[in-house]
Formats: C-alpha cells, sequence, structure tokens
C-alpha cells in the first residue's frame, strides 16, 4: 500500500485525539470525540472541518469562460468577480468527471474546487479538453490547505478575526482577505446546509490560522469535527457525494441535479447531446431520498425492493440522522418503481422506504 | 486506553459476563469493543426465553460505521434484556460495563464461566 497523503493539519488533529483514517488516500480526521455529538454541534453552535484534501485548479487565459461553460454544465457567464457556481463537469454520454465549485476572482481568472478522490483524473480530463482554447490549467492542489466553519456561530466567529465585512459576502460569494493574519479566499459555501465559511490559504498556514480560529470559537462553542459528520450533515442536507448520488455512471439529471444542467446555454458543453435525451426521452433510473422512521442504517449496496418484493435499485448513501434520530438515505431506483412502494430488508426485517424531498431537516443557510 | 475490569471474564469476540453468584450472569460488550465501534446507534438483543449455545449469535451491534454480530460468551437461558438500549444505544458507548449491559442469562453450567479469558489473559488479547 502506498503511503497516505497528510494536510499540513494532520499533527494537529492527531494532538486533538482525532481518529485518522484512510479517506480517498489522504489520512483525515473521520471523528475527534463522536460522530452524533459532533453533528449536532455543527446544527446548533459551530463545526470545524480540515477539507484540504480538496483539489484545486487555476484556469486562466483570455478563453477562460469559453473553455469552462464547455467543461461544466451550469452556465458559467452568470458570473461576476466573486461569485461562485456549483456545477457536475460530464463526460459525453452524460455521466459525471466530478462535480466543483467555479470561482470567478476576475475576467479570465477562475479558480476550481475539486473532489480530493478526483484530482489526478478531473487535472486529465481537463487538459485534455483544453486543446484550441487559449487558457492554462494549473493543479495547485498542493498549494491550498482548507478549512471550513460551519454552523449558526460560524459567522460571528470568523468575522472577529477579520476587517472583512463578512454580512456583505452573500451565500455562494466570495472575497479576498486576511483572516487572523492569514490571506484567504473567504467563501460562503459549505457542504453542511448551514451557514458558514469556507477559507482557502496557503498550506504553511494552516495550523496558524486553524489555532486562531478554534480559540476565537472557544466562546461560541466551536467543534473540531470529522469527515464521519461532514458527511451525515451533508446526506441530511440533501447534497450529493461524487461516487455515491453522482458517478460516471449517473447523470446529473438522474440525480435530481436539473437545476445545474443548462442545456440551452451558448456554445454547448460536453454532454449535453445525451443530457438533453435524457431529458426528451426520460431517465431509466432516478435518484431518492428516504427515511425509514427506524434506527437501523440502511447502507450503501443495500437492494431496494419494490411493489412485488423483486429489486429494483439500491441504496447509494445511508446513515443515522442525529437530529431525526432515524435512519436516512439515498437509492437509486427504475424511474417505475420510483412511484410505488419501495423497502429493504434489514437482517430479516422489512423497512418501508418512505420517501422525501431533501433536505430532511431545516436549513439555516442563507439563501443565494 | 482501554478500561478492562478485573472481576470480569471476557470472550475473545469482545464480549464480557459478569456472574451473580446465583448461576446467572450479565453479559455486555468491552470498552474496547465500544471503542472500536464508534457511535452506537442500534442494539438488538435476543427476546427473554431464547436458549442459547455459547458462541451462538446472540443479538447485533450497529454503530455509524458498521454492523457487527453479538455472541454468547457461554451457554443459557436470557432471563432478562436491558430495556434502555431501545431507545439509548449510546449507553453502551458512554457505559459499557454500566448502563450498557445487554442481557442477564442463566448458564447452562455455572462451571462454563472458567473458560472465559479473565482480565489479564483479555488485556493482553487486545494489546
Amino acid at each position: 500500500m502506498s503511503e497516505l497523503k497528510r494536510t499540513p493539519l494532520r499533527d494537529f488533529h492527531a494532538a486533538h485525539g482525532a481518529r485518522l483514517v484512510d479517506f480517498a488516500g489522504w489520512e483525515m480526521p473521520v471523528q475527534y470525540r463522536s460522530i452524533l455529538e459532533e453533528h449536532k454541534a455543527v446544527r446548533k453552535t459551530a463545526g470545524l472541518f480540515d477539507v484540504s484534501h480538496m483539489g484545486e485548479v487555476d484556469v486562466k487565459g483570455p478563453d477562460a469562460l469559453r473553455y469552462l461553460n464547455h467543461v461544466v454544465t451550469n452556465d458559467v457567464s452568470k458570473l461576476f468577480p466573486g461569485r461562485v457556481l456549483y456545477s457536475p463537469m460530464c463526460y459525453p454520454n452524460g455521466g459525471v468527471v466530478d462535480d466543483l465549485l467555479v470561482y470567478m476572482r476576475a475576467p479570465e481568472d477562475y479558480f476550481l474546487c475539486i473532489n480530493a478522490g478526483n484530482i489526478d483524473k478531473d487535472v486529465a480530463w481537463l487538459l485534455e479538453q483544453a486543446k484550441g482554447f487559449e487558457i492554462t490549467v494549473t493543479n495547485r492542489s498542493i498549494d491550498y490547505a482548507l478549512i471550513a466553519i460551519q454552523g449558526p456561530t460560524a459567522v460571528g466567529i470568523v468575522q472577529s478575526l477579520t476587517g472583512a465585512k463578512l454580512d456583505r459576502i452573500g451565500y455562494y460569494h466570495f472575497a479576498e482577505g486576511t483572516v487572523a493574519g492569514v490571506q484567504c479566499i473567504i467563501s460562503r459555501t459549505g457542504y453542511t446546509g448551514e451557514d458558514g465559511f469556507e477559507l482557502y490559504h496557503a498550506a504553511g498556514d494552516a495550523v496558524a490560522l486553524t489555532e486562531a480560529v478554534v480559540a476565537a470559537g472557544a466562546a461560541h462553542g466551536i467543534e473540531l469535527t470529522g469527515l464521519g459528520a461532514r458527511d451525515s450533515l451533508r446526506l441530511e442536507a440533501g447534497y450529493p457525494l461524487y461516487g455515491h448520488e453522482i458517478t460516471a455512471d449517473i447523470s446529473p439529471l438522474t440525480a435530481g441535479l436539473g437545476w445545474t444542467v443548462k442545456l440551452d446555454k451558448e456554445g454547448g458543453f460536453i454532454g449535453r447531446d445525451s443530457l438533453l435525451a435524457e431529458k426528451q426521452n426520460g431517465a431509466a433510473n432516478k435518484v431518492v431520498f428516504f427515511k425509514t422512521g427506524d434506527r437501523r442504517i440502511v447502507r450503501a449496496d443495500t437492494p431496494v425492493l419494490g411493489t412485488d418484493g423483486a429489486v429494483v435499485g439500491k441504496v447509494l448513501s445511508g446513515t443515522l440522522s442525529p437530529i431525526l434520530n432515524e435512519a436516512i438515505g439515498s437509492a437509486l431506483v427504475t424511474t417505475a418503481a420510483a412511484a410505488g412502494a419501495l423497502s429493504v430488508d434489514i437482517r430479516g426485517t422489512l423497512l418501508q422506504l418512505h420517501l422525501v424531498k431533501p433536505p430532511f431537516v431545516t436549513l439555516k443557510k442563507p439563501s443565494t | 486506553m482501554s478500561t478492562v475490569p478485573t472481576e470480569l471474564r471476557y470472550a475473545k469476540s469482545h464480549e464480557w459476563l459478569k456472574l451473580a453468584g446465583d448461576g446467572t450472569a450479565t453479559v455486555g460488550i468491552t470498552d474496547y469493543a465500544q471503542n472500536s465501534l464508534g457511535d452506537i446507534t442500534y442494539v438488538q438483543v435476543p427476546k427473554v426465553g431464547t436458549v442459547l449455545t455459547a458462541g451462538q449469535v446472540f443479538g447485533v451491534v450497529e454503530s455509524v460505521k458498521a454492523a457487527s454480530d453479538l455472541y454468547a460468551p457461554v451457554a443459557g437461558e436470557v432471563i432478562e434484556v436491558n430495556p434502555t438500549l431501545d431507545s439509548a444505544p449510546e449507553t453502551v458507548n458512554s457505559a459499557p460495563y454500566e448502563g450498557g449491559w445487554m442481557m442477564k442469562v442463566k448458564l447452562a453450567d455455572p462451571a462454563s464461566a472458567e473458560a472465559l479469558l479473565d482480565a489479564a489473559a483479555y488485556e493482553k488479547a487486545i494489546a
């Protein structure tokens, strides 16, 4: 086995009692104290996540907008400096290469945040598509660390460390400035459904910035929170995770992300024809979200049964919602079966899946 | 460091057994086991009256991470199960040797507990 990659905060995590695990080739904290307690802290006060394993890519040049609009499904022309856009990036067949955030820093200067497990694949794909465009694509992943401060008290905590006027940064907007003396991209985004910020900064500043945030957050209930809570929070919020709800085989339309696929945008984009056909003909499968009213976790890959007991799909993600105190999850099922009763067999007990339009809980994030 | 009380007996599969002295015993999972599992979200215990053989699966303990079978450390009949675990399974995390107990059994053979590990041997097993 190859050596696990480490973020600049790896020793900080170990010193704070984290349980470190292999996540996509990275040695990452899955929890510090308790996944359930960390989850609740983010919904009630604030959590601090190290997500430095995420990848960052610079896209610069005169054709940057035209190029990005060609490779992602959402409409990058809607951006202005300081605005962030969520988008899938698709293969010609409509399957998903990755989902990412596009930051517009200036005309001809964009910044992408991509999934840790997809960095090599994405960069290769982005370079392959760059032919004929006057742009540069630069993998900046090792240069950047990234921490997320999320929860109802997160904005106040970050505000206490910066002169930037955070109330002027709307949801899915960003500014560049210093936090605790560290130069950051201050991004009002997150993966928890709560208000808060993600701070991109130089890897060498990560420990100083994190310690400053923890100190400032102590009076505001900040907790160190691991990837375990990050996963249950995103599922409770109904956000997709690459490799689960969206994959090379599950298109954004199948995943219910139609709002991110701008079929009519100027110039077309990779995957448009396939996605248009899927929209016109109807998808064979769809991603649904469910709860069960039972505490038994319905884990990924559990077969989903239709009305007559036949297998009509499989579970994509599953956990216990610490807020609802019941199992929640997502599943890929045939479109025909999705209208009928669905169930799963958990160790001999048949549990009905009650379909839910996420989020599962009321989210406090601001509107965009 | 996991707690391993000296007065208990242990199975290699990480259950503990506490003899009451009247031919019955209380069974739960060890501090080491609860710590390895992480946040416990569900515990399935057997029905009172169930007759178990040694090593038989008597229930399931589920955490955010995984679901694991529970094995009877000795043969016997289930005479009581912990009613609080249904609504508060996290008690197994916070008090594995106290409030987090799982069942009480009437031993088929009171001497059978002798075959289990003592605290020193269990500590060695998890070292």
